[in-house]
């Protein structure tokens, strides 16, 4: 790469910087001031570098390689062109986070083509586009696997608009393919060929992750491509892999760092499950483990010798019952972060203390979440437990159908260390079960006590003076999620005005209204994004935020039958490209 | 849309009331959004709730969206639930006893473990079935008790683990000692 071929310079942008210089006004060349910048790797520090002065400014969008786009309206195919010429790697991240749970209209929004359309033009040499909440077709997979030569890893998330077919393609034609993660996403599958069209040449897969697609793959394509690809680091299959078909992959690739199981259920002879049991005792590097689908007491023990070394162990879909659980977490003392369903019960989260120390993050999702009877799932007592045996954590995600105060007080004595608290209780508006109060005093608590807190969730009965304890407490609250909340305007207010460094937050079901909104009319600029549905909001305050400040897009969806005046989601942005031009019908822009 | 419930004597008109939920549960009981305006509700629920009226369990997913677990999860869930929900409704097998006139019909996932199935077979049909062995299986037992498989061979009780026993096991037999013989105990 020759420096003088890149550029032409600006000598006015020079002059400006330092009056009694005779040559470059910048005490570094350029080429030194590009070559430290190339060392710089996390995109906020680029942009705080990109604000120093024009010769930073113009070093740092020369020497960037990775993009990173929160919104992808907030910016625009053309602008990102002109100013980033060396881009190898995008990340981009389209629909509002409520559309996970359905409460965003099909067809929004968020394609992914202009976007494409202009990498292909700009970014030749593009190697790796990594997409959440996308919209995307099969054409547009195929424009991707066709139009970059270089091209290496693709990984897509809760993304939608396409099928196997498109699979299909970057199978194909990517012949330097790297990394191909397919997680959640809303897609048809339209059977398991995709991955037999992966050439025979294949051989620098590191990361394969198809466990979410349902069909069958053939286990023959599969098993060569794996004893092919010699650098594989992270293998996950679907559930159409059986045990004794994992078996034999485990057997190629003793490499792996992080495994995806499929079905974790087949009558096995007792030769198989010797060979497995051997299969697993060989990974010795192995860090994660997921999938375990239909596992049972039967079978689990066969992983007990990979246990020790894995720091990540995902059976959010592995309906456990609290032994199991056990006996699984006391062969894993190392484990950072454990992923679980509510069939564990309390019982088994205790166990969960008592094995556990290292433990940094818990996640607990319910296998029934609209089962109405309490007698199911965990209750306050298994978090408590965790929480006095693992000191160290800080993330926890946790569906319950009970909780009290006086538990998440005790809760952030015993791990005040928190960045990232999500409690759903999951029935909407529910007093604390022993007293009959407000959840307020246990928010209180987690904000007080958690003062590194960057996320939160809110949930349960809840006032106004949940928000004025994280107004006034959360200084370093970057996402808030509230459903079912509050009293009145003066909850949202508080937040708004109390918290420096929000930058999303997203409202559903609670009564803030127009003065709530307009509250923070300085505010969302410094933002990313606001969402709030189902409130008490109304098109006029709408119009009049939009109004008032032109770099924000406000956009509006109203919901079959209601009042015209009603502004039942709106959701509301920052953005340098002005209103979008793709925004279906059902969007209104104001 | 009328329908009866139990015609109370004293006309009791509450009975005949239309509301959601079963019959005889409180009519206060919590609401959920019942403190935004608009009652918004999935669509799904509106159909359910008009026409299976207080005999159908209580509402499922009442909101839109919540509790807030994603799609792909949800399908997958509900996918092993429905695999499960026989779990959940007991294992019911036949159990039949040699000489005796009529069969018995016993929940197999009720008990943990083999000696917990045994005991409860010995008191059932009042006989003696000693212990399992490998190498002998019951053999000094005056019966011996035997089960039919997912591919319809008759199989000894004990020989494979307790919960693959539990997932093959289609009836049960109670074989007199003296013809269980055969049964591949060498």
């Amino acid at each position: 790469m020759d420096p003088k071929l890149k550029k032409t310079k600006d000598s006015s942008s020079n002059s400006a910087n330092s009056p009694d210089s005779t040559h470059s006004s910048f005490p570094f060349p350029d080429e030194v001031l590009e070559r430290v910048l190339s060392l710089l790797h996390s995109h906020k520090d680029r942009s705080s570098v990109s604000l120093v002065c024009k010769d930073w400014y113009n070093a740092e969008r020369w020497t960037r390689t990775k993009l990173f786009i929160g919104n992808c309206y907030s910016v625009s195919p053309e602008i990102v062109a002109r100013r980033f010429p060396r881009i190898k790697s995008v990340t981009l991240k389209g629909k509002p986070r409520f559309s996970d749970f359905n409460l965003v209209p099909q067809y929004w929004g968020a394609d992914v083509h202009s976007w494409l359309v202009m990498f292909a033009k700009v970014y030749p040499f593009l190697e790796e586009l990594r997409l959440k909440r996308m919209t995307l077709s099969d054409e547009s997979l195929k424009f991707l696997a066709t139009s970059f030569p270089g091209f290496k890893a693709l990984s897509l998330l809760s993304c939608d608009g396409f099928s196997t077919d498109g699979l299909k393609a970057i199978a194909t034609h990517c012949k330097n393919l790297t990394e191909l993660d397919i997680q959640e996403n809303g897609i048809d599958d339209f059977g398991g060929g995709w991955l037999s069209c992966f050439s025979e040449n294949c051989s620098s897969l590191e990361v394969l992750n198809f466990a979410s697609l349902s069909s069958d793959v053939s286990f023959d394509a599969l098993e060569k491509l794996v004893r092919r690809c010699k650098s594989l680091r992270i293998l996950k299959v679907n559930k159409s892999i059986s045990l004794d078909q994992l078996q034999q992959l485990l057997v190629q690739a003793p490499q792996l760092i992080e495994l995806g199981t499929g079905s974790f259920q087949q009558e096995l002879t007792p030769r198989q499950y010797e060979d497995l049991e051997t299969a697993f005792s060989k990974c010795k590097n192995l860090q994660t483990l997921s999938g375990l689908w239909e596992a049972t007491s039967l079978h689990l023990p066969v992983l007990y010798a990979a246990c020790a070394s894995l720091t990540f162990l995902n059976l959010s879909y592995a309906t456990l019952r609290s032994d199991e659980l056990a006996k699984l977490v006391a062969h894993s003392p190392n484990l950072r972060r454990l992923w679980v369903l509510d069939t564990v019960e309390d019982k088994g989260l205790e166990t969960v203390g008592s094995s556990c120390p290292l433990l940094e993050e818990l996640r607990v999702y319910p296998a029934d979440p609209f089962e109405l009877d309490l007698h199911h799932g965990v209750t306050e007592a298994g978090f408590l437990a965790v929480s006095h045996g693992c000191r160290k954590l800080h993330y926890v995600l946790y569906f319950c159908r009970q909780m009290t105060n006086a538990a998440v007080a005790t809760i952030v004595q015993n791990c005040p260390d928190f960045t990232h608290f999500r409690l759903c209780i999951m029935n909407p508006g529910e007093p604390d079960y022993l007293t009959n109060e407000p959840m307020d005093e246990a928010f209180g608590a987690v904000v007080k006590t958690c003062t590194n807190l960057q996320r939160l969730a809110v949930s349960g009965l809840l006032t106004d003076l949940t928000f004025e304890y994280i107004g006034r407490y959360a200084k370093n609250l970057e996402t808030l999620s509230v459903a079912f909340a509050g009293s009145s305007d003066r909850g949202m207010q508080c937040v708004l005005q109390g918290c420096p460094k929000l930058r999303k937050l997203e409202i559903r079901d609670s009564p803030f209204g127009n003065a709530a909104l307009l509250s923070g009319v300085e505010k969302y600029e410094t933002m990313r994004s606001l969402w709030m549905s189902a409130c008490n909001v109304t098109m006029s305050a709408c119009r009049l935020l939009a109004k008032d400040m032109p770099r924000l897009n406000v956009e509006v969806m109203r919901d079959e039958g209601s009042d015209d005046r009603q502004a039942d989601k709106v959701y509301v942005y920052r953005s340098v490209a002005g209103p979008r031009r793709d925004a279906p019908p059902f969007v209104l822009t104001l | 849309m009328e329908k009866g419930v139990a015609y109370d004597n004293d006309m009791n008109l509450k009975a005949t009331e239309l509301r959601l939920g079963l019959p005889g549960t409180d009519e206060s009981q919590k609401e959920y959004s019942s403190f935004v305006k608009s009652n918004k509700r999935s669509s799904e629920e509106m159909d359910s709730s008009c026409n299976e009226e207080e005999c159908a369990p209580a509402p499922k997913a009442l909101v839109v969206g919540w509790p807030p677990v994603r799609s792909y999860r949800k399908n997958v869930l509900q996918q092993q639930q429905k695999k499960s929900d026989s779990d959940v409704s007991g294992m019911y097998v036949k159990v039949s006893m040699d000489g005796a006139p009529y069969l018995r019909k016993i929940d197999i996932k009720v008990y943990k473990n083999y000696p917990d199935l045994l005991i409860a077979l010995e008191n059932m049909f009042k006989c003696s079935m000693g212990v399992y062995s490998e190498r002998e299986g019951y053999n000094g037992s005056e019966y011996a008790p035997t089960y039919e498989d997912k591919d319809g061979d008759w199989m000894l009780v004990g020989d494979v683990p307790w919960d693959m026993f539990v997932t093959s096991c289609k009836r049960l037999r109670i074989m007199k000692g003296s013809e269980a013989k055969g049964l591949g105990c060498q």
